[in-house]
């Protein structure tokens, strides 16, 4: 239900580029396209396919050397107990969920500060914070993990969700994309409540927050799937398995499940499931999100 | 001439007062739209109070976790620094020198450029044919995006154990159906030959997806006009694509080359996950060679001298990013 609702503004999309291109010309076009479209979606959808009819069998048919769709001793959710009671799935996934939500809270709290004072205030060294911000967007995060694992070391903070949190806060780029939109937000709006002496941080978060929400939201979902999905300095900064986050986790797997096929894909699709099903739901904000913060750089 | 001069003079003398009177209060009108700099000092130290205000816990965490470790990395790697703390003191460029001279470090940084080229144009191509594809009107419009963007909310190491497990020689979907079509197995990610080509089918299909909606949103902004007017002159599906689509296309297709390319000359995870770098080093990327001369070898000083040649490629890069940008934006 609420995703027919979504998806109705994509197909009025649709509607209008149909009439740039006649109906009648194009049914054998059409139908060419759609074959193609269909061959590419089915080989896009196979990993997933595969990791789930491997996940449902018993490990001795995962194993077989005879590859089979249907295995021969049926469907079994044996792999997913087996997950579950091991725990650490359920674990990781809080790890992750927590880390990338803190992850995203602050990052919008003092991008949207810094970027509305960018956008609004005339101070002192306005235009070398500016330039330094913008250019600090070409640093490779790779290229910091050495001195950064050094830092982690000096503040004691290896092995805690902090490490994991802390240094992930930074995006040049998102606070641009903010600034940006607050750039196109119309003076006037603050004007009324200047004359009555409001403060800034009251325009702020009274007048330009609140206009801001779709571009809040945008930010948010690209900061979200960048932490949840963040491998090498979540990988490096900790060691505990109890604070691991999903990706990392997983990583460990492979070698304590080692050759258990079946118990490898239904952990691997028990830690794709959140977000998957986040995107079913909210499909529309997050494809507009990424097309919106995506060519900001990543 | 004087005369003139002296009649100028006494003329301006006496309205001088007049001027100076209501300038400033024409000054003080102009000045006082809310937003317009403004001169008193009250409000000038107010507005850089504020804009410090604004911008410092942005700062604090800006200095601290990005400013400090990239100037602390670079007085690092001109130190014999290392794990165990053994030689903290300054070497010069050293470590710089030897890195030039180290073949390893050659090998994984051509590695990472190799995987960087051949994975830029099937990640472009394929993701420009999606989204051309899916403009044309298909019905079902969310079945497709769903399809080709899924992957991309997947965390590497979930690619990295679907393809581990469907790149199986032995027990492998795909060496299963190259059979039964009557070609020969291929040991994917065992074969120095091939591991860096199933590394590039495996990152294809995770993050195109990405690059689709990134055409797909410019293509939509394309304006309707342009394909009506040249329906009218007969132009079919495929003329309208490669003379109206494409060429509207090109600033965006400029940006993706260039963002794909800064992204995949990052390569570490999928590469660190399916084949650690192997077989023989075939496919280890150059960040994986500062994660090991770091944490495996604990040389760290070494290791940021590695970080920050490869640094200088990305800056490189991204340079080239800025002054094309540039170019097309004049």
């Amino acid at each position: 239900m609420a995703t027919q609702t979504l998806t109705r503004p994509a197909l009025r999309g649709t509607s209008a580029t149909q009439l740039r291109q006649p109906r009648k010309k194009m049914t054998a076009g059409r139908a060419a396209v759609l074959a193609v479209a269909a061959i590419l979606a089915v080989l896009w959808l196979i990993p997933f396919a595969w990791a789930t009819v491997t996940a449902f069998k018993s490990e001795t048919d995962a194993a077989a050397p005879k590859v089979s769709w249907i295995p021969p001793s049926g469907f079994t959710a044996d792999a997913f107990v087996k997950v579950f009671q091991d725990g650490n799935i359920p674990l990781w996934t809080w790890n992750s969920l927590y880390t990338s939500a803190a992850i995203t809270v602050i990052t919008l709290a003092i991008s949207a500060l810094v970027a509305y004072a960018l956008s609004r205030i005339d101070f002192r060294g306005k235009k070398v914070l500016m330039t330094v911000i913008i250019a600090s967007i070409i640093i490779p995060p790779p290229v910091l993990i050495i001195p950064l694992f050094y830092q982690m070391v000096a503040l004691h903070m290896i092995d805690t969700s902090w490490a994991i949190i802390l240094p992930q806060v930074i995006h040049p780029a998102m606070v641009f994309v903010l600034k940006k939109f607050f750039d196109q937000i119309p003076p006037e709006l603050e004007e009324a409540a200047v004359m009555d002496g409001a403060s800034r941080m009251r325009i702020f978060t009274q007048i330009i927050l609140p206009l801001s929400r779709p571009i809040l939201a945008a930010v948010a979902i690209f900061v979200f799937i960048s932490a949840w999905n963040n491998f090498l300095w979540p990988f490096i900064s900790t060691n505990d398995g109890s604070i691991l986050t999903l990706p990392v986790g997983l990583q460990t797997i492979k070698s304590a499940y080692g050759i258990q096929y079946a118990q490898n894909m239904a952990s691997a699709l028990l830690a794709a499931l959140p977000l998957i099903l986040v995107f079913l739901f909210f499909q529309r904000q997050i494809i507009k999100g990424v097309a919106t913060t995506g060519l900001a750089g990543t | 001439m004087s005369s003139l001069a002296t009649s100028e003079s006494a003329e301006q003398a006496p309205s001088l007062p007049g001027q100076s009177r209501r300038n400033p209060s024409r000054c003080i009108q102009a000045k006082k739209s809310p937003f317009s700099t403004a001169q008193s000092s009250p409000r000038r130290t107010r507005d850089n109070l504020n804009g410090w205000g604004f911008a410092a816990p942005f700062l604090a965490f800006f200095l601290v976790f990005l400013v400090w470790p990239l100037l602390y990395g670079l007085y690092m790697s001109l130190t014999g620094k290392s794990l165990t703390g053994a030689n903290d003191s300054l070497i010069g460029l050293a470590n710089y020198a030897e890195a030039l001279a180290d073949a390893d470090m050659w090998h994984s940084l051509g590695n990472t450029l190799y995987f960087t080229v051949i994975s830029t144009v099937p990640l472009v191509l394929v993701a420009l044919v999606m989204a051309a594809l899916v403009n044309v009107g298909l019905p079902a419009q969310w079945l497709w995006r769903l399809s080709y963007f899924a992957p991309y909310l997947l965390a590497s190491t979930v690619v990295s154990l679907f393809f581990s497990w469907m790149y199986n020689p032995q027990l492998g979907l795909i060496n299963d159906s190259l059979a039964k079509i009557g070609l020969p197995k291929v040991a994917w990610l065992n074969d120095p030959n091939v591991a860096m080509w199933a590394i590039v089918i495996a990152t294809l299909w995770w993050t195109v997806g990405f690059n689709f909606l990134l055409y797909l949103a410019a293509m939509q902004n394309v304006p309707a006009q342009h394909y009506e007017a040249a329906s009218l002159d007969g132009a079919g599906a495929w003329r309208q694509f490669f003379s109206i689509t494409l060429p509207q296309l090109t600033p965006t297709t400029v940006m993706i080359v260039l963002l794909q390319i800064l992204a995949s000359l990052k390569i570490f995870d999928q590469v660190y996950q399916m084949t650690a770098g192997g077989p023989a080093g075939s496919t280890r990327p150059v960040v994986q060679y500062i994660f090991e001369t770091g944490f495996t070898g604990y040389r760290l000083g070494y290791s940021a001298a590695i970080s920050y040649i490869f640094f200088g490629l990305i800056v490189a890069v991204s340079v080239m990013q800025f002054l094309i940008a540039r170019r097309r934006s004049a």
